[in-house]
């Protein structure tokens, strides 16, 4: 296993620049998801990993080797792509050892590798098929073997769930997460499903447009996103993010909007810059920290758009008079009236308050 | 049914009939014919089927030579083309090549012109500056360059519907561009391979044009050319071993054709599904 330095990478089609200038450092054992929605350069990044695009700019380290320009298979890695890539025209066994015999393994020691590999993978049964005659997630499961069969010094993941049911899905990805945590596997894994990104990695580097937005571990970009980009794309629902107007009164910074109704705020330094930048202020809260109350306090008024039970927790949507919609996670039961007046409450204290530009105003919790 | 639609459809039957005897005659001729000692261009049952025809065939040693030059000139070829039009149109598929389709399109019609009539007196010049007139080498190079334009069009197809996953798997798994191609993409590419050299095979074994004026000794020439060995001095065709001998000249065609019927069928042609 190694440790992987991507040093101010850019990749350049034309005059159209699809990867701006990405540094990333990723350590040794670490799984990092490249998280982010189609066309933000998250899989360029990870072909460039791979050795299959050549960056235009920067430079690739993998174990400290400067692979910047080397073939693919200089770079000793694993990849599982997300259509798998199995040979049509090789059995399973001939796929998964297929490392290995460019390597120039004997066949036998290759057949034994290969099988105790299928085994890992619960695939032993099926080692003389052809790829046609196995099920999407045998072929996925095969693909996996192919990259684990060798020890590589990094393992590249495109997209490899996305081609499951939502049931395999889940199962497969409690698989990859134990496979990884119990080898220290050095993974990088491409996914646009935050889920995936929240389950699996150790850290998270979130993309759009061609840069790196966020980088750090899931519970820090789940609870200090960095920007509106980020509070939006992760999290299942994500997090509500009401525009507001703030003005400064006597009371503290107080913040307008259709439906919102919240105490002034004590100010704080990060605040009084981010308020000299622009008076547009986005409120962010997340569904969990909304609870449907009456009452005095913080509050966000609307009519009851949708209230959807999910089994343990329902999820309650309202569309605040200018047509924002707020989702509440609620637990229990929540009261059914469609076109109904509904409150959501909420604690100033868990609320992420976003600059005119989009960033996350710092220091406050 | 009413009596119009009725002589309607009589009308269209007897037709129909017609035109379908119209093309099974010859055939139905070509079956007949060969053995028939007395056997003219007239249609009649064999009386006794015989197969002195053939005996009398096989006697003649230019007319058996020719079906080996034939043999020689075709599978030459094709093992040429197949070699050259795979690796060609893996880099016309594979590769952001400026003006690509340019390129192609260029090949393409000089292809017809290099196999057709026009280019003859070019071609003998070029071959005889060469030294290669009345050689093998000089037929099978001629007939490559010829087919060779459309032999990458059609390989290309197959190539682009090749998911590059499959190379690209095995570059990452590995392997070096060149393993990956003949790894990878050779078997995924062998139907589309042998559609090409079945062609190919059949363009040349029908070729009359290019070693009729590249040759020169009899010894050396093909079937195609042979074959009016079997007409007098006097320009009539000798019949009965006319029919034996097109039936020898034919049955390699024939069998090429069973053969990649029952491997692939000929309804690949769409592509491979992966």
């Amino acid at each position: 296993m190694a440790s992987i330095q991507l040093d101010k990478i850019g990749k350049s089609y034309g005059a159209i620049d699809t990867i701006r200038e990405i540094d990333l450092a990723i350590g040794d054992g670490e799984f990092v998801c490249l998280l982010g929605p189609s066309g933000c350069g998250k899989t360029t990044t990870l072909r460039m990993i791979a050795g299959l695009e050549q960056p235009t700019r920067g430079g690739i380290r993998i174990g400290g080797r400067d692979v910047t320009h080397a073939q693919p298979k200089d770079r000793n890695i694993g990849m599982v792509f997300q259509d798998y890539a199995l040979y049509p025209h090789m059995t399973i066994a001939d796929n998964i050892a297929y490392p290995l015999k460019v390597r120039g393994v004997a066949a036998d020691a290759r057949r034994a590798q290969a099988r105790e590999v299928a085994d890992v993978l619960h695939i032993a049964d099926l080692l003389d098929r052809l790829p046609a005659q196995i099920s999407g997630g045998q072929q996925q499961r095969t693909s996996l073997a192919r990259a684990l069969v060798h020890p590589a010094d990094a393992f590249l993941f495109d997209e490899p769930l996305s081609n499951l049911d939502a049931r395999m899905r889940v199962e497969a990805r409690a698989f990859l997460y134990h496979l990884q945590r119990s080898r220290g596997m050095t993974a990088v894994y491409v996914t646009h499903d935050q889920a995936e990104a929240m389950a699996l990695s150790t850290r998270i580097a979130v993309m759009c447009a061609g840069d790196i937005v966020q980088y750090a571990p899931p519970l820090e970009i789940y609870r200090r996103p960095a920007t509106t980009f980020v509070a939006g794309f992760v999290g299942d629902p994500p997090m509500n993010l009401i525009a507001a107007q703030a003005t400064r009164t006597q009371a503290g910074i107080a913040l307008r909007a259709g439906g919102l109704e919240m105490a002034p705020i004590a100010s704080w330094p990060a605040l009084d810059l981010a308020l000299e930048r622009g008076d547009r202020i986005t409120v962010g809260v997340r569904p969990e920290h909304l609870r449907i109350a009456a009452g005095d306090g913080n509050r966000l008024r609307g009519k009851l758009f949708a209230n959807e039970a999910m089994g343990p927790e329902s999820l309650v949507t309202l569309c605040l008079d200018d047509g924002v919609r707020i989702t509440a996670r609620v637990f229990g039961d929540a009261p059914v009236r469609i076109d109904g007046d509904a409150v959501f409450a909420f604690d100033a204290a868990r609320v992420t308050l976003f600059d005119a530009q989009g960033n996350r105003i710092d220091g406050q919790n | 049914m009413n009596r119009r639609t009725l002589f309607s459809r009589m009308a269209f039957s007897v037709g129909a009939a017609l035109l379908g005897a119209a093309f099974a005659l010859p055939l139905i001729w070509f079956v007949f014919a060969p053995f028939n000692a007395q056997a003219d261009l007239d249609l009649a049952m064999p009386k006794p089927p015989t197969l002195t025809n053939f005996a009398r065939v096989f006697a003649n040693r230019a007319a058996v030579g020719a079906l080996l030059n034939s043999l020689l000139q075709a599978f030459g070829t094709v093992l040429l083309v197949a070699t050259t039009a795979t690796l060609a149109a893996y880099a016309l598929a594979r590769t952001a090549l400026r003006g690509k389709r340019v390129i192609e399109y260029v090949l393409l019609l000089f292809s017809s012109v290099v196999s057709g009539s026009a280019a003859m007196v070019p071609i003998f010049l070029i071959v005889n500056a060469l030294g290669l007139i009345d050689t093998q080498v000089a037929v099978i190079l001629v007939f490559t360059g010829g087919l060779l334009p459309t032999a990458m069009f059609i390989l290309r197809d197959f190539i682009a519907s090749i998911p590059r996953g499959y190379e690209e798997s095995a570059l990452v798994a590995g392997a070096s561009p060149w393993r990956a191609f003949v790894d990878v993409v050779v078997p995924v590419l062998r139907p589309g391979v042998t559609i090409a050299a079945v062609w190919a095979f059949v363009q040349v074994w029908g070729g009359f044009l290019i070693p009729f004026v590249l040759l020169r000794s009899e010894q050396r020439m093909p079937a195609s050319v042979e074959i009016y060995s079997f007409y007098s001095q006097a320009g009539t065709p000798i019949v009965p071993l006319l029919a034996a001998y097109s039936v020898l000249y034919s049955l390699p065609v024939i069998a090429l054709y069973w053969y990649v019927n029952r491997k692939y069928g000929f309804r690949f042609f769409g592509g491979i599904k992966s």
